[in-house]
């Protein structure tokens, strides 16, 4: 989960002049066929090419058909997000492979579990924020909650954010989930 | 969904239990398997684990197998085999060490483009996870250097799993594919389902016809270039002896030059006065300034690989690049295409000609007259131009009469990895195509000998020459012993020069003379070896004498080595020094400035 090299390094002589590009971050929904082994073929994919993973979820969703649903976040360059899609594509395992994030009907949604240490006029704050992100309270004590939180990832983060100088001890966090709006099969 | 977690079903099983001959061992259906996917011959080497595939195979004339010395000889015999014939070459070995022994052969066939089936013997399954003896994470080892493999738990699984791997192996764009079977499923019975009913596992279907619209595009940049060129690689010829016809034929109606990379010489004839000889860092001269200066660049089943760009962001700079590939993941991957068109290299061509005869250019062939003069004018430099001598064996004359003498016949050249692969590629002509077999972009010292045995188990008949180096040589060496043993005259033609001639080159160039570990003080006496195999063994330093003894070797129907002693510090060139681009090209008489040209950013690339 390295983040990649600066776009400052050194240019290499045989550098492809995408370096001045600027990155993104991208979410691709992979789907393919549940069978042993196959969440290695795409993380092992990832690491041999040097591309980032940011997030990965990854379950069976139609065990009749027998596929597997991989949402992976990574960062990269135009030129490089095209690579990735090329190569997940290219595995006999991929079925679909979709990009979320340049897909307008892509939704994306993460959900947290935020463990925050609080008393007195702290603990009402933070209790009042997590109103507002409509977080729930899923454990309580008088020193503190466990909040459940869903949405777009940035959403998380901003509530993680105000949550730290509250007391925030603890983040566990999904990674993202997407699907595309509508009624078809992605 | 992580390993292993899949039930071990069997409802995907095509059922026939009323036909009796189709309930089979899992050995016999290995074997039933084989023959129904046309296989004929294949490389291997038993073990613990295979046994009961061995002990099918001990009464089934149909398959002739071909006993390696070490299991990575066979995988090179296998790819020899396959790229010679155009059929899958079929690899059968052992568990453990029997597996990981095939690796190196398995990464050159995915490098390669080859298209290779491997079946391993594994542990029984309940084995599986124990650190049995022998045992290895086979298909965890090579998930990243394979285009697909399985491990197989289910006898009734286990004759859709092989075709499939047949399919999966030979099309789109080849490769080579695992399929790992537990000793206990080669015992026990099951059903067994021919090609054409076995239903498959994975949808796999390559595109293979080009979308009309980029072709047409793509014919009508030819049509209005100035500066056309056809650089073509081995998925020219993995696509069939069509795909050279079409090239042929193309190339004939566009008046347009052709290169090719290493991996596609034979494509296009070497005696065409349209071919500029080989691109890349040994290249041609007037090859590599036609890729930087050309307008419109026609890639075909090549993949822009460093050795052929030299530095990418100095990479024909002013030209409109047309690529054309069956691996849509090729196409923008190093350099970006302003066309590009997924599909079959000969299909695709065959349309571009279709396209180029509805509409052909308004100017005739006098449209690219200015383009040939400024070709023959590179071609005036003589790039290849090496100094002759009468005292001693130029390496490139070596090849230049290898060349001569065996022209005229039926032949097939392997190389190892090196200077002498590079010369091989300079000077021998090829004229067809599956004529040439080397190790391109895995670079696999030890490839030639083994795939020399391939090739000679594919054509009998044919005089099969590995041109090889006397340090890559001795890597699989006692494939000798195989070549004996089957009767198969290789010949193994060494240009001796007691270095690892391609390392000495770039300490030389770049390490400031220290010729750290490059030489080899103690080589062995490659003609007593040649008769310690069985074979025959020839030596020679005397250029006088050398075609008389090429002749002595080329009409030895038993396998020989021949040790042709030739210049010990000759370097490989014309060479672009790493860091620099198409133009910069060093000739043999700048020789002396090379360690001066390399900056300091090329010496740290490789």
């Amino acid at each position: 989960m390295s983040r990649p090299p600066a776009v400052d390094a050194p240019a290499s002589a045989y550098d492809m002049g995408h370096a001045t590009e600027i990155e993104h971050l991208a979410t691709f929904a992979v789907l393919v066929q549940n069978e042993p082994g196959v969440l290695h073929r795409v993380v092992g994919l990832f690491a041999a090419r040097g591309y980032n993973i940011d997030s990965l979820t990854v379950a069976e969703t139609d065990p009749g058909a027998q596929t597997s649903r991989i949402t992976i976040v990574t960062r990269g360059t135009p030129h490089v997000l095209a690579q990735i899609e090329a190569q997940l594509k290219k595995l006999v395992s991929t079925r679909h492979v979709q990009d979320v994030t340049r897909d307008p009907n892509g939704v994306e949604r993460e959900l947290a579990l935020v463990k925050v240490r609080a008393v007195g006029a702290q603990r009402m704050e933070a209790k009042m924020l997590a109103d507002i992100f409509r977080a729930r309270v899923i454990d309580t004590t008088l020193a503190g909650f466990i909040f459940e939180i869903t949405g777009a990832p940035s959403k998380i983060d901003k509530f993680v954010g105000l949550m730290r100088p509250l007391g925030l001890i603890e983040v566990s966090r999904t990674g993202v989930l997407s699907i595309e709006r509508g009624l078809e099969v992605g | 969904m992580t390993a292993h977690t899949m039930p071990n079903t069997t409802k995907d099983a095509t059922p026939a239990p009323q036909d009796p001959i189709m309930t089979m061992t899992g050995a016999e259906i290995v074997v039933r398997a084989l023959i129904d996917q046309g296989v004929t011959d294949l490389f291997g080497y038993p073990g613990g684990a295979v046994l009961p595939i061995y002990d099918a195979l001990f009464h089934e004339p149909r398959l002739h197998h071909v006993l390696v010395r070490h299991e990575q000889g066979a995988a090179h015999a296998a790819e020899g085999y396959a790229r010679s014939s155009g059929k899958p070459g079929v690899v059968l070995v052992t568990s453990g060490p029997g597996a990981t022994n095939t690796v190196t052969g398995i990464v050159d066939a995915l490098m390669d483009s080859i298209p290779l089936v491997v079946l391993t013997g594994q542990v029984p399954t309940h084995l599986i996870g124990t650190d049995a003896f022998q045992e290895c994470d086979t298909v965890g080892i090579t998930r990243s250097c394979t285009k697909h493999n399985y491990l197989v738990k289910d006898v009734n699984q286990l004759a859709r799993v092989i075709h499939e791997a047949f399919a999966i192996a030979t099309r789109g764009r080849p490769g080579p594919v695992v399929v790992d079977i537990p000793k206990d499923v080669q015992f026990a019975t099951g059903t067994y389902v021919p090609p054409e009913a076995a239903r498959p596992i994975h949808p796999y279907h390559p595109q293979v016809i080009g979308d009309p619209g980029p072709i047409a595009e793509a014919a009508a940049l030819i049509a209005g270039a100035r500066r056309p060129l056809f650089y073509t690689g081995g998925g020219v010829i993995n696509a069939g002896p069509a795909a050279s016809a079409a090239l042929r034929q193309l190339a004939a109606l566009t008046g347009a030059p052709v290169t090719s990379t290493l991996m596609g010489l034979g494509a296009f004839p070497a005696d065409d006065p349209a071919w500029l000889g080989m691109v890349g860092m040994h290249g041609a001269y007037e090859a590599n300034h036609a890729m930087h200066d050309c307008d419109v660049m026609i890639a075909v089943g090549a993949r822009f690989d460093d050795r052929v760009t030299g530095r990418l962001d100095a990479f024909s700079p002013g030209s409109k690049k047309i690529h054309i590939d069956i691996d849509p993941s090729s196409i923008g991957k190093v350099v970006r295409a302003d066309v590009g068109v997924v599909g079959d290299a000969g299909k695709v061509l065959e349309a571009l000609i279709g396209a180029w005869k509805r509409r052909p250019p308004e100017e005739g062939p006098e449209r690219l007259a200015p383009w040939w003069a400024r070709i023959d004018r590179w071609r005036a430099r003589n790039g290849f131009a090496y100094r002759p001598s009468s005292t001693v064996i130029k390496p490139q004359y070596a090849i230049e009469r290898l060349y001569a003498l065996t022209k005229d016949r039926d032949t097939y050249i392997t190389t190892e990895v090196g200077q002498h692969q590079m010369w091989a590629a300079q000077f021998y002509r090829f004229q067809e195509p599956n004529r040439w077999m080397t190790s391109g972009g895995l670079g696999t010292m030890g490839y030639g000998l083994p795939a020399a045995v391939g090739v000679q188990v594919a054509h009998p008949h044919s005089l099969v020459i590995d041109i090889a180096g006397d340090a890559s040589v001795q890597m699989t060496m006692q494939e000798m012993s195989t070549a004996l043993q089957y009767d198969l005259p290789i010949k193994i033609f060494i240009l001796n020069n007691e270095w690892m001639g391609m390392v000495r080159q770039w300490q030389q160039l770049l390490h400031g003379e220290r010729y750290s570990h490059s030489y080899s003080a103690s080589l062995p006496d490659f003609v007593k070896l040649a008769e310690a195999y069985g074979g025959v063994g020839l030596r020679t330093d005397d250029p006088a004498e050398l075609d008389d003894l090429i002749i002595e070797m080329i009409e030895m129907p038993r396998p020989v080595i021949f040790d042709c002693r030739v210049e010990r510090t000759e370097n490989c060139l014309p060479m672009i020094p790493s860091g620099k681009a198409h133009n910069e090209m060093i000739l043999g008489e700048d020789i002396r400035d090379i360690g001066s040209v390399i900056e300091a950013g090329g010496r740290g690339l490789v």
